[in-house]
């Protein structure tokens, strides 16, 4: 139910006031549209007004023979539904339903989003007005070409128009923050080893799959119960490399399996003597560390870096190895790899490992990788889609060891301890073949391991 | 460097150009002898370079314009005076028909180094036959340059160059210009190109475009709005036909809000045709709607005072509008 005023009608040309002669209807009467309401009377004409609307008569507003100037509201009649005098008048343009104040979108970024800037005038946070949806061709161009999400950017032209000096000035929510290798001093929080290798004593690996973080920008709004806490400058470092690598590196992946019967056996055989000699346990990653180093040398292609258009070389394999801490992921490098022992990968892997959970890895222990293997072997995967630790141009993730039956020459069946080979190739430089030829060169390596293999 | 006004800067540019070169003539209406024009641009020239040099014609304009044509195909230098924009109508064929076409219809054998001098614009009381813009009664007539100083320095050396030029130009004074502006003017023998509108002043919020009285508006305007943290860059057209699409392309893609200021009706002003190319080349830089503010369209402004100041663009008009661009 809403209240609508009937206005005293134009009667004319030079005719600015009249006045009611007779009331054709009384308060509560029910009229239809075009029904005869009120007899007016001019110094001109006299007139019947009819109603232009369905409804109850509910009040008379002016004395009768009283000039009143043309507008001026004479009866209200109430009708079914819309909004009522008062209301329509609030709803013109000038004073719309204030919206709720926009807030801060609440992120999971540690600093507090820094504002777009806006001139000084808007001090209170504004409603969207208006013009706010309405882009300019100018503003159109510079968000696509800046990429801004226009949704996000406060205008403070008219009605909220977002003008081109907001978004020349616009600034997305940035994190301030120091441009930080990778975990240098790996003191930050509790560091321990994650998850006990199912087929090495080595220090984990991570998945790092797992850990890409979304692209900032886009603001999260937390949930009710959610809890936000600000994330570590490793972490915070980890994800910037994470995204570098995948918007900067086309990933393409390959996945081979292997047989490595004769490492099982031949690290079964060893392990006791090579912990009472050495000390330190003897997993399978050495192993791997080994095939991968050799299949480096004779496919020099996968030890490069895509810089600009060049493709660099790098003379020496550095390799880098993937080591988690409960919160955070390390990639310590083997440097000169292929100069080592299989008992010397091992102690380097194990010193690398033990430097990370105690905190102590040096910077230079952090630095010029060259290729990197990920012994995801440890969670218990099997299958995994690493991402490329740039600036390198691949990167091979060692899933875990597994009893199979596999079918033999002769038709029957034996076990074999079976592995599966996950590599993830900077497709800039290398195409498939390259990738395939490279596994091919790891699986002959890992079978030409025997039980009379020497580690040293 | 001497101090002198839009009109001193215009008599100094000629006589400059009559000592120079011995071929420039100039005549008109009341232009000879002692009178030296109804405003007094060609007063002491009769004097200094003789009446055959600096003479009267009779009232008749298309004569005016037929015998400059005439005199520039046969090696002269000819100024002809117009003693009001508005008197050109007579003239239009000789100018347009003849002295435009010249070059083009010859192959370039022939052509009319002709000025066509004429005081335009409103503002004096001069009611409808003393006041209009006729600007775009020539506008758009390929052969023909149109040309107006806004400032008593490019006053001198546009003239100058007008002068110089081969091909006819239409020169227009504002005539309320005449003794409003006072400035140095260089002594020297200088030129100011007349092809090339100029930034007169830099800003980042909004461009304002316009030539003639309404620019003293727009930098009046412009100082006031930069007390209020508004930046107009402000483009002196200068050179209205052909237009320098470059530079005001340029200055409408600084801000990407353009305001578009003309004294001649807001219908076919040559500000449309400006607005037409920076929508044309500026798309995709642009903020706001192109705007303008222009006289009314009503067929000229009115004698009575009252209908006079309702048609002129005066400087609240365009700061108004200046500052209803910079906010939207």
């Amino acid at each position: 139910m809403s209240i609508k005023n009937v206005e005293m009608p134009n009667l004319g040309e030079s005719v600015t006031e009249a006045s009611v002669t007779m009331w054709l209807v009384n308060p509560g009467d029910k009229v239809s549209r075009y029904d005869p309401l009120m007899e007016v009377v001019s110094d001109k004409v006299t007139t019947e007004v009819p109603s232009d609307m369905d409804g109850v008569v509910k009040e008379l507003l002016i004395e009768l023979d009283t000039d009143v100037p043309i507008g001026t509201p004479v009866m209200t009649i109430e009708v079914e539904g819309g909004a009522s005098e008062e209301e329509s008048k609030s709803e013109e343009p000038k004073e719309e339903p204030k919206e709720e104040p926009k807030e801060e979108p609440i992120t999971a970024a540690p600093e507090p989003a820094e504002k777009p800037t806006i001139s000084a005038k808007a001090e209170a946070p504004k409603a969207k007005g208006a013009g706010a949806a309405r882009y300019s061709p100018a503003v159109m161009r510079l968000a696509q070409e800046k990429n801004i999400d226009l949704t996000e950017v406060e205008g403070t032209g008219k009605d909220g128009r977002i003008t081109r000096k907001d978004i020349m000035n616009y600034e997305p929510a940035k994190h301030v923050e120091k441009e930080m290798p990778v975990a240098v001093e790996p003191k930050e929080g509790p560091t321990k080893v994650s998850a006990e290798g199912k087929h090495v004593d080595e220090p984990t690996p991570s998945a790092p799959a797992s850990s890409k973080p979304k692209p900032s920008g886009e603001p999260i709004q937390a949930q009710h119960r959610d809890e936000v806490v600000p994330a570590t400058g490793i972490r915070k470092a980890i994800a910037k490399k994470m995204v570098q690598s995948t918007t900067e590196i086309p990933h393409a992946w390959v996945m081979v399996e292997a047989d490595v019967t004769n490492i099982v056996k031949l690290r079964n055989q060893t392990k006791e003597t090579f912990k009472t000699q050495e000390g330190i346990s003897l997993s399978y990653f050495p192993f791997f560390v080994k095939a991968v180093v050799q299949a480096l040398k004779k496919n020099p292609k996968m030890n490069t870096s895509w810089d600009n258009g060049n493709i660099i070389y790098h003379k020496d394999i550095n390799l880098s190895i993937a080591v988690t801490t409960e919160d955070n992921l390390f990639v310590p490098v083997i440097h000169n790899a292929d100069r080592y022992s299989l008992a010397g990968l091992a102690k380097e892997i194990n010193r690398l490992a033990s430097d990370v959970r105690s905190g102590h890895l040096k910077s230079e222990d952090m630095q010029g990788g060259t290729f990197t293997v990920n012994n995801t072997g440890t969670l218990g995967s099997v299958q995994s889609m690493g991402i490329i630790n740039h600036p390198q141009a691949a990167i091979l993730q060692v899933e875990s060891i597994n009893k199979r039956l596999v079918p033999t020459e002769d038709g029957g069946f034996k076990t074999a301890d079976m592995i599966n080979l996950c590599l993830s190739i900077d497709h800039r430089i290398l195409d498939g073949m390259q990738a395939g030829n490279f596994l091919k060169d790891v699986k002959e390596n890992l079978k030409r391991f025997s039980t009379d293999s020497d580690l040293y | 460097m001497a101090e002198m006004t839009y009109l001193e800067a215009i008599n100094k540019g000629i006589e400059e150009e009559m000592a120079r070169d011995e071929k420039v003539v100039i005549f008109g209406e009341d232009v000879g002898g002692v009178k030296g024009g109804v405003f007094g641009v060609t007063k002491g020239l009769a004097q200094k370079f003789g009446d055959d040099r600096c003479f009267n014609t009779p009232l008749t304009e298309g004569e005016i314009a037929g015998l400059a044509t005439g005199l520039g195909l046969v090696g002269y230098r000819p100024i002809g005076e117009f003693q009001f924009a508005d008197y050109m109508l007579p003239a239009v064929n000789q100018i347009l028909s003849e002295a435009g076409r010249m070059r083009y219809r010859t192959k370039g054998d022939w052509t009319a180094p002709v000025v066509f001098r004429a005081p335009y614009g409103g503002g004096v009381r001069g009611g409808f036959y003393h006041s209009q813009s006729t600007e775009k009664i020539f506008f758009g007539q390929p052969g023909l340059r149109i040309v107006t100083p806004s400032n008593p320095r490019d006053a001198k050396g546009m003239i100058k160059a007008a002068i110089r030029s081969d091909d006819p130009v239409i020169f227009y004074e504002h005539k309320r210009l005449y003794r409003l502006l006072k400035a140095d003017v260089p002594e020297d023998d200088y030129i100011v190109p007349i092809d090339k509108a100029k930034v007169v002043r830099e800003g980042s919020d909004i461009t304002v475009i316009g030539y003639g009285m309404v620019l003293q508006h727009a930098m009046n305007a412009a100082e006031k709005l930069a007390k209020e943290g508004i930046e107009a860059e402000v483009v002196d057209v200068r050179s209205i036909y052909p237009l320098d699409k470059e530079t005001l392309v340029e200055a409408a893609k600084k801000t990407g809000k353009v305001l578009l200021v003309t004294e001649d009706n807001k219908e076919g002003s040559v500000m449309g045709e400006i607005a037409a190319i920076i929508s044309e080349e500026a798309l995709f830089d642009l903020d706001a709607p192109i705007q303008r503010v222009a006289g009314p369209d009503v067929p000229a402004m009115g004698y009575a005072l009252p209908l006079e100041r309702e048609f002129l663009v005066n400087e609240e008009k365009v700061m108004d509008a200046m500052r209803e661009l910079a906010e939207f």
